[in-house]
């Protein structure tokens, strides 16, 4: 059995060593009546050589985006992965470890953090980051739960072009807790309306203002006009960010964000299925014992010698317990290390050149394919590199032509709907395309003359 | 003064000036350049709207070789498993089979995005439903979701099924019972969950105290969360007057999955009457830690409570194809897309390796190995629950401390000398000076005796050289950390100069 | 180590130093030695009411957080803002320079149910 070491004749010995003539001695605490004497109904267990090629036949069965051309994004984005980062991950000594409690022999994850940390607080211009946490997603719940902590309010306004499934996850989370949900403000132009967020903010006690810039169809909301609205009702300013973006984009700490959060995938993070992925979660100063999850700090050694140690530790869940921030006992520490290795690979300007890139081409397609008449543009709203169009036609009819040629043609609000209401109308024809710096011209002048061609 | 083994992590400590990865490189370094752009571009600001980013954000530039330099130069400061044995109790942690990280490598797997129609990832949702199959049968019981990203997710999301249940029979519950043993995340959880925690004290022999459990249920009972084999190492004799008397009142038992890797193929906690259980993929099954994550934590429920998981859920139809689905009375989602895939590949990918028969071997060598080092560790250690213990077993720091001063932190520094983990500390919170070992499976046996002449061999220095022991460790890149500064006055992020 | 006798002192190890009706309020030595080193002390606000037994604030030490406990009931006068920049001054100088509020007093009567320092050493000696 390979992972397992020992011989049967050391197992011999061992059971010698222990007193007993056979292992199931061992198990003899477990009460008859549940013992499992029969085998588990499983596949019988393969050498690796069959392993491989089983795993390389349900790989095989998926085309991904080394067989189509994908303006798929949603939260989930192709772009360049640097071929450092997966030297640098898939180092053992960093894969194999074990989260950093001796911080003796742990110095490589722990420092590695506190850059990652230090990073993620350059791109959003806040004071602090925590160490990560799962997803976009929970980081935005995390973000309101804090928020609620902090300002004893319990309940959030939530604008409705948030990702949809971020807010299906808010609701999940405060259906089972003590979080409730304002009626969410009307969608107008593609954006949250602001005067209707004045008002549900004066209906009174929100406890923060939770948007995404850009929201889930691409546009850059007003976050100017949002921070100031959230502060003057006395709410918490939480903000939902692309990182790539923030490589061109004023970050969001310039309107007087709270807490800022989002979805670390772009970061060199392959997409995976949507999973593992990065949440990244960073405030202001002043909340940092309010925030969740774990966080390294530097400090020295009895010699001087600087050295990084989990810190603050009295938030989390091992020591407070019921009391804790919250009940997460992990970081996605790899997918954190993708980041900062991505971040230090492409530094300053190659963040910008690839966040410049997107917007060029993302804006080159939008045009190409408004000038086919197949598409019309719903809104006015500025957008990055992922905007929303109205198909003339059915789109799950498109959707199916394109893929039998090769694309992946954006995604489909109506699906999206099916799942969780999105606000706005006409969402039936509405689809969502992202453009990453790897889309090429020669690849979008195919697609658009495809498409038109319907 | 110490001899150094030579796999002791930093054998050649880097005792040097070490920097941040900002120090390195210089503004001209460059790594990773955007393409050139084959579209053109204009009026940026105009294009978004007057949001132009006026300052750049001060991230590192470097060089492809300072970049690699750096991260390896980190690495070597880093102990893994790879480099030596983790006898942490409760945390499994075994060997990272090289298979899975190529397969979860594979573009047919890391290429894939989750909004590509289902007929383009057939493979994936297969994988998916073949790992949900193999964790139900493997628990006993038939609902599961792999959406959890981890553990403590897992309990949330159990807890958060359990309310929905009672919600859906008009029986809304306002307590969840948990044992003083309990792992600090299974509070914290019920917190989070809109419980309120209540605790019961376990008995002398570190079970579950029956009676008092008895005592504590009653009709605003939620559900009884339970870690079984316990979090001393042994398997609750009582467990199935346990379920029986929680189901009684109408609540929920609820098992705490960690220490599955005991029983694998040897007892199904639905068969011990558990309506609910999360498993710990890096734990069990094999999926590496990351330094600290990614995990998973998919959760097993009852047939009755299946109908609340989360979904959206892999689904196999009837024509052999694989499709993605919601339960009918789902609790909605708790979390993006479908789970943390990349670790659901490794975590298939070890199942089919060890099939049912290997999964059994892992838990029968778990418990051997953990039984193994008990008989080699009790005469030098106070071990308080001194029956045959399953894959981990508790011994207690308290002789050291009260004869020599020494505490259990100090014996656990002490280790990290002679190239080894130290095992977990300080937990459970029910043993003073607590120590808890676990082997797992695959260390081969000179490790055990290694590990095994190593705690002897600083059982003996305690004795002799108590001073010696309590300022370890001395060969490890840094050695013990002002932690308390760092908490008083947190530097928790690099800072430009001017900043 | 004999707690100082100057002072009376609660089973949830903190002390109180009566001047009139003004009650000033710390840890004790022996508190401290078990939390080990503090490093964040949350207290409560100038004008905060609280009646005996209620929970004043948190301490904690890197690895735990312990709650504080008003041992009479009154009204906060002041707060010892010193220890947000060193904490550590509680295991340093518990008795003096570590102390944390000031109470004007609702009921000086409440100090007799408290213990004197000999009842206290006993206390922490058999507990």
């Amino acid at each position: 059995m390979r992972y397992i070491p020992v011989t049967c004749e050391q197992r011999e010995a061992m059971l010698r060593a222990v007193g007993v003539s056979t292992i199931d001695e061992l198990f003899s605490m477990i009460p008859e009546s549940v013992r499992f004497d029969s085998a588990l109904d499983l596949p019988d267990g393969l050498s690796e050589i069959e392993l491989d090629a089983l795993l390389r036949s349900l790989a095989g069965e998926n085309e991904g985006a080394a067989d189509l051309v994908s303006f798929l994004g949603a939260g989930c984005y192709d772009h360049y992965i640097p071929s450092v980062v997966d030297s640098v991950v898939s180092k053992p000594e960093f894969f194999t470890a074990y989260t950093p409690y001796q911080p003796e022999v742990s110095q490589g994850t722990l420092q590695a953090i506190y850059e990652y940390q230090s990073m993620i607080c350059q791109l959003t211009g806040m004071d602090v980051s925590n160490a990560s946490m799962y997803d976009g997603a929970t980081a935005f719940v995390e973000a309101a739960l804090m928020a609620a902590r902090i300002t004893k309010r319990h309940t959030m306004l939530c604008a409705s072009t948030v990702h949809p499934e971020w807010q299906n996850t808010l609701a999940t989370y405060a259906d089972a807790g003590t979080l409730e949900i304002a009626e969410f403000p009307q969608v107008t132009g593609g954006v949250v309306n602001l005067a209707d967020v004045e008002a549900r903010l004066s209906a009174g006690d929100i406890g923060a203002l939770l948007v995404q810039s850009p929201n889930f169809f691409g546009n850059f909301e007003d976050l100017a006009a949002l921070g100031k609205l959230a502060h003057d009702a006395g709410a918490l300013f939480v903000v939902a960010v692309n990182p790539i973006l923030l490589g061109i984009v004023e970050p969001p700490s310039a309107y007087g964000a709270d807490i800022v959060v989002g979805e670390g995938q772009p970061l060199g993070n392959a997409a995976s299925y949507g999973g593992p992925g990065l949440g990244f979660f960073a405030c202001a100063e002043k909340f940092v014992r309010q925030m969740p999850g774990r966080v390294v700090g530097r400090t020295t050694d009895v010699d001087g010698a600087m050295a990084f140690v989990l810190t603050l530790s009295t938030r989390e869940q091992h020591i407070r317990r019921e009391k804790a921030t919250s009940n997460i006992c992990s970081n996605h520490a790899l997918n954190a290390l993708t980041a900062c290795v991505y971040m230090a690979a492409v530094g300053p300007h190659g963040l910008e050149g690839i966040a410049r890139a997107a917007l060029a081409k993302a804006h080159y397609l939008r045009d190409a394919l408004l000038a086919t008449g197949k598409f019309v543009a719903p809104w006015d709203a500025h957008f990055g590199y992922e905007f929303t169009l109205a198909y003339n036609g059915d789109v799950a009819e498109m959707h199916d032509a394109m893929l039998a040629r090769g694309f992946l043609a954006g995604v489909s609000v109506a699906d999206v709907e099916a799942e969780w209401p999105t606000g706005v109308a006409d969402a039936e024809n509405l689809v969502v395309f992202a453009v990453t710096e790897k889309r090429t011209k020669e690849e979008m002048d195919a697609f658009v003359e495809e498409v038109a061609s319907l | 003064m110490t001899e150094k083994l030579a796999n002791t992590p930093g054998a050649a400590p880097v005792r040097g000036p070490r920097n941040l990865i900002f120090e390195a490189g210089a503004p001209e370094s460059r790594c990773v350049e955007a393409p050139a752009l084959d579209v053109p571009l204009t009026a940026v600001d105009d294009l978004l709207g007057g949001r132009a980013r006026t300052t750049a954000p001060a991230l590192p530039s470097v060089t492809e070789i300072d970049i690699m330099r750096h991260y390896s130069h980190l690495a070597s400061m880093n102990f893994g498993v790879d480099s030596g044995m983790y006898p942490l109790g409760s945390c499994t942690m075994k060997y990272n089979p090289r298979v899975n990280e190529l397969a979860c490598r594979l573009p047919g797997f890391a290429g894939i995005h989750p909004y590509q129609p289902e007929e383009t990832v057939q493979g994936a949702l297969e994988l998916m439903v073949g790992l949900a199959d193999a964790l139900a049968e493997i628990s006993g019981l038939p609902g599961v979701t792999l959406q959890p990203a981890a553990g403590a997710h897992g309990e949330l999301t159990a807890l958060m099924v359990i309310r929905a249940a009672h919600t859906a029979r008009g029986d809304a519950r306002k307590k969840v019972i948990i044992p003083d043993t309990a792992h600090g995340t299974n509070p914290a959880s019920v917190t989070m969950c809109g419980y309120e925690t209540v605790t019961i004290l376990s008995d002398e022999k570190g079970q579950v105290d029956v009676e008092a459990l008895k005592a504590a249920l009653d009709e605003d009972v939620a559900a009884f969360m339970l870690t079984n084999p316990n979090t001393v190492g042994l398997f609750d004799e009582n467990i199935v007057e346990i379920t029986e008397a929680v189901h009684a009142v109408g609540a929920y038992a609820y098992c705490d999955g960690a220490n599955l890797n005991a029983i694998l193929g040897k007892a199904r906690p639905g068969d011990m009457g558990f309506d609910a259980m999360h498993i710990n993929l890096h734990k069990t099954f094999s999926t590496p830690h990351g330094g600290g994550g990614p995990g998973a934590g998919p959760i097993c429920v009852s047939e009755e409570l299946a109908g609340f998981l989360p979904g959206p859920l892999p689904v196999e139809f009837e024509d052999g194809s694989f499709g993605l689905g919601w339960p009918e009375h789902t609790i909605g989602r708790v979390r993006s897309f479908y789970g943390n895939f990349g670790v659901i590949v490794r975590a298939f990918a070890y199942v089919r390796a060890l099939g049912g028969e290997g999964l059994k071997e892992v838990a029968e060598q778990a418990v051997l190995s953990a039984n193994y080092l008990k008989c080699k560790l009790e005469g030098a250690f106070d071990v308080p629950y001194g029956r045959t213990c399953m894959h981990e077993f508790v011994m207690s720091g308290s002789r050291q401390k009260r004869e020599h001063g020494v505490r259990t932190l100090d014996m656990a520094k002490r280790l990290l000398d002679y190239g080894f983990h130290p095992p977990t500390i300080y937990f459970p919170l029910l043993v003073e000076e607590a120590m808890m070992i676990e082997p797992t499976e695959t260390e081969p046996l000179a490790a055990l005796d290694a590990f095994a002449e190593v705690m002897l061999t600083i059982a003996d220095e305690v004795a002799r050289d108590p001073e010696l022991v309590k300022a370890a460790p001395y060969t490890t890149p840094v050695r013990r950390l002002d932690e308390a500064g760092a908490a008083r006055n947190p530097d928790l992020r690099w800072k430009p100069a001017g900043e | 180590m004999a707690h100082p006798n100057d002072r009376v002192y609660s089973k949830e190890h903190e002390w109180v130093v009566a001047d009139g009706d003004i009650a000033t309020i710390g840890i004790s030595s022996f508190a401290q030695d078990q939390l080990g080193e503090v490093v964040y002390v949350d207290l409560p606000s100038e004008g905060d009411s609280l009646s005996a037994g209620d929970s004043f604030g948190e301490i904690e030490s890197v690895k735990s957080v312990s709650e504080l406990f008003a041992p009479v009931s009154g009204e906060v006068v002041e707060v010892n803002s010193a220890l947000s920049d060193s904490p550590e001054t509680v295991n340093s100088d518990p008795h003096g320079d570590g102390w944390m509020i000031k109470l004007r007093m609702e009921d000086a009567g409440e100090l007799s149910a408290l213990l004197s320092a000999e009842d206290y050493d006993a206390f922490i000696t058999e507990g």
